[in-house]
């Protein structure tokens, strides 16, 4: 049986006037019903270009170049567009980083809940929509929700506007959600509230998620799974718990002492030192060599691959790690 | 709402207040009343009891007030050269100018809306470039000149189109309209098409940079993430948000609209108000340029209120608040 979604050697690029910058290398992972996945890494490191390559929308000029987006066993880069557009938002649905940009300003709450039912439902009536709504509206922990379909965006505060949001996501009851840093752009004191309420709708609804996010911290306390990225390459990933207890790659173990716990005081001794190459100038070798303090020669010339760290359960393309031989006897 | 529409009331009535001072200015300054009564042949000692007799030797304010109390009466004096009261002729050459604004105006919101659109949503086809392009050429050519040129192509060398007047006209309860007859239409089309000329292009582009900026938008980006059609989300979610912009810019255009009929009306020898304002210049006919500029005043002050309360009504954030 097919996963539920199976990325494959993915790889994006972007055409730009001076030539083709490749933006993601063979980044693969996969996720089954109920699964949450953290997908981490700094900034740059191609994490939201991966997301919207899941529903085909990669912002001009990228695209993929190679690899597969398998959606229970459908590959998405190769089916029509009109196709896709009855996944996207429907089957697989996406929740974006700031709240106060994301919904349209001159159309109502109720508007934009019902249009994406519609869409997706031609023969649904605008009542079943709207009831839809509520219902949604309510599972979020919206009060009153009659009166805020008729309202417009500016009339709610940056979380209550990323909850309608959520309920917009989960209006056509998607197999998947993708949240694209959902809490970023929200104030600290109900940051906690919105990642609990979408992990705990993931779990009741039984969907996969991907959450996209640079704070290792959420991904620790909300997903059992993680993919490290860095430079466009997963350079890890494993049971979100191992992973943060037993870091494999180098990259890895820097962004965990960089956590404040790990800090003990003064974090910003812990940072790790340099800063992630531009996609125009990632060096030879393993991508992270610059500012590794393990680096090897071999590191400067060859670029190692994911392998299957011996007696863990967690991948890592570092040379320092020994691989896994599995012998037939 | 109520009370953003009171408030752009007032607002109106202040600015009416400012081109009425403005007004005076220009009757203090330009030509003698004391000439458009009586003609040159009166002595200068009966000028003088006529000048106290008219309150012009009254200070300037009471004589401000005497004017407004006219002119809210409608009365801004006679023509000097028409010899009518200056109101009567400014409305008799209104319709003129009217019918041709308003043909302009449905000429530039008709092309530029779906051309600006598809400019927008479309940047790198080839039509789209060549609408780009052609809109530069378009803003700088002068009205003048298009409009010499489209005189000398159309009337004179293939003589399909009348260069001058409005043609067959037809009154209806004192308006003389030419949009009754084939032969007003005829004369209609080159004035507007010149008129046009200006405004098409800026909107085109004003339309097509606002509309691209909004698709960019996060969310435009999230209407394609729900999986919406794409004519939703180009005339729907895109669409609605750069009408907001238009209509604020569209009101603002309007009054550069009627400047500029005072040169096209010249070319075309269109009898409304342009045609009848460079007149009024050219003999000092101080009554009536002051007429003309209230009547122009109030109809621009009057169309941005109104375009004002249109986009209070499209812009959800004016209509609860109050505030732009
Ligand atoms: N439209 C574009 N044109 C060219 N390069 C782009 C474009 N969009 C993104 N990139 C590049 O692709 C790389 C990955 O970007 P992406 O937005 O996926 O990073 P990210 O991991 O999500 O970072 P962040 O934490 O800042 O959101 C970056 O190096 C970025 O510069
Ligand atoms: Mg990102």
């Amino acid at each position: 049986m097919s996963s539920l979604l199976e990325v494959k050697d993915l790889v994006i690029k972007f055409g730009l006037r001076t030539g083709d910058v490749t933006a993601t290398t063979g980044v693969s992972f996969t996720i089954e019903k109920g699964e949450k996945l953290g997908l981490v890494g700094e900034s740059g490191a191609g994490k939201s270009v991966t997301g919207f390559s899941i529903i085909v929308l990669i912002s001009k000029p990228g695209y993929v170049a190679d690899g597969h987006i398998l959606f229970k066993g459908t590959d998405l880069t190769k089916i029509s567009s009109e196709e896709m557009r009855n996944i996207r938002g429907n089957r697989i649905s996406m929740i974006f980083q700031d709240p106060m940009m994301t919904l349209n300003p001159v159309l109502t709450i109720g508007t934009q809940m019902t249009e994406t039912l519609l869409a997706h439902n031609p023969k649904m009536s605008m009542k079943e929509a709207s009831e839809i709504a509520l219902e949604k509206l309510r599972k979020v922990h919206i009060p009153s929700p009659e009166k805020r379909l008729e309202q417009y965006p500016h009339e709610f505060s940056g979380g209550m506007r990323q909850r309608i949001i959520i309920a917009i996501a989960l209006i056509t009851d998607p197999e998947i959600i993708i949240a694209d840093e959902p809490t970023t752009a929200l104030d600290v004191t109900i940051q906690a509230e919105i990642m609990d309420l979408i992990s705990e709708l993931c779990e009741t609804e039984d969907m996969g998620f991907i959450l996209i996010t640079h704070d290792l911290a959420v991904v620790a306390s909300v997903t059992e799974n993680i993919a490290v990225m860095y430079a466009g390459r997963i350079v890890e990933k494993g049971r979100t718990r191992d992973v943060i207890d037993n870091p494999q790659h180098p990259y890895t173990k820097g962004l965990i002492k960089a956590l404040p716990e790990g800090a003990k005081g003064s974090n910003r001794l812990n940072q790790i030192k340099g800063m992630m190459p531009t996609l125009t100038n990632i060096p030879d070798g393993c991508a992270f060599n610059p500012r590794c303090p393990y680096v090897m020669d071999i590191c400067k010339t060859d670029e190692p691959s994911l392998i299957q760290v011996k007696g863990m359960d967690t991948q890592a393309a570092c040379f320092l790690c020994k691989e896994e031989v599995f012998t037939n006897e | 709402m109520f009370a953003f529409i009171i408030r752009r009331f007032i607002q109106a009535a202040l600015v009416i207040v400012i081109i009425s001072i403005i007004a005076f200015a220009i009757k203090q300054n330009v030509g003698d009343p004391v000439r458009a009564i009586t003609g040159i042949s009166v002595s200068a000692a009966e000028r003088e009891a006529m000048r106290d007799q008219l309150g012009l030797n009254d200070p300037v304010f009471i004589q401000y007030l005497r004017f407004s109390k006219d002119a809210l009466h409608g009365d801004f004096g006679n023509s000097f050269f028409y010899k009518k009261p200056a109101v009567d002729v400014i409305l008799s050459k209104a319709p003129a100018t009217i019918e041709l604004v308003f043909v302009t105006s449905l000429i530039v919101i008709g092309l530029s809306i779906p051309l600006g659109v598809y400019s927008a949503i479309y940047p790198k086809n080839l039509f789209s470039r060549f609408l780009m392009g052609a809109s530069i050429v378009g803003v700088s050519i002068p009205v003048f000149l298009i409009a010499i040129m489209m005189i000398y192509l159309f009337s004179i060398k293939l003589g399909w189109l009348p260069s001058f007047g409005r043609g067959e006209l037809v009154s209806i309860g004192g308006w003389d309209t030419g949009m009754l007859t084939l032969d007003g239409w005829l004369h209609l089309i080159m004035p507007s098409v010149a008129l046009s000329s200006i405004m098409l292009p800026l909107f085109i582009r004003l339309i097509r940079s606002e509309m691209m900026e909004i698709l960019e938008s996060e969310y435009v980006k999230f209407a394609w993430a729900k999986g919406l059609t794409k004519h939703r989300v180009w005339f729907v979610h895109a669409f609605k948000n750069t009408l907001l912009t238009v209509i604020t810019v569209g009101g603002v255009q309007l009054g550069i609209t009627i400047a500029f009929t005072i040169l096209t009306e010249t070319v075309f020898q269109w009898q409304g108000l342009g045609f009848l304002f460079m007149e009024a210049v050219e003999r000092a006919d101080a009554s009536l340029l002051v007429a003309y500029l209230m009547f122009v005043g109030i109809v621009m002050v009057g169309v941005n209120t109104i375009v004002d309360i249109i986009y209070g009504m499209v812009n959800p954030t004016v209509r609860i608040t109050g505030v732009k």
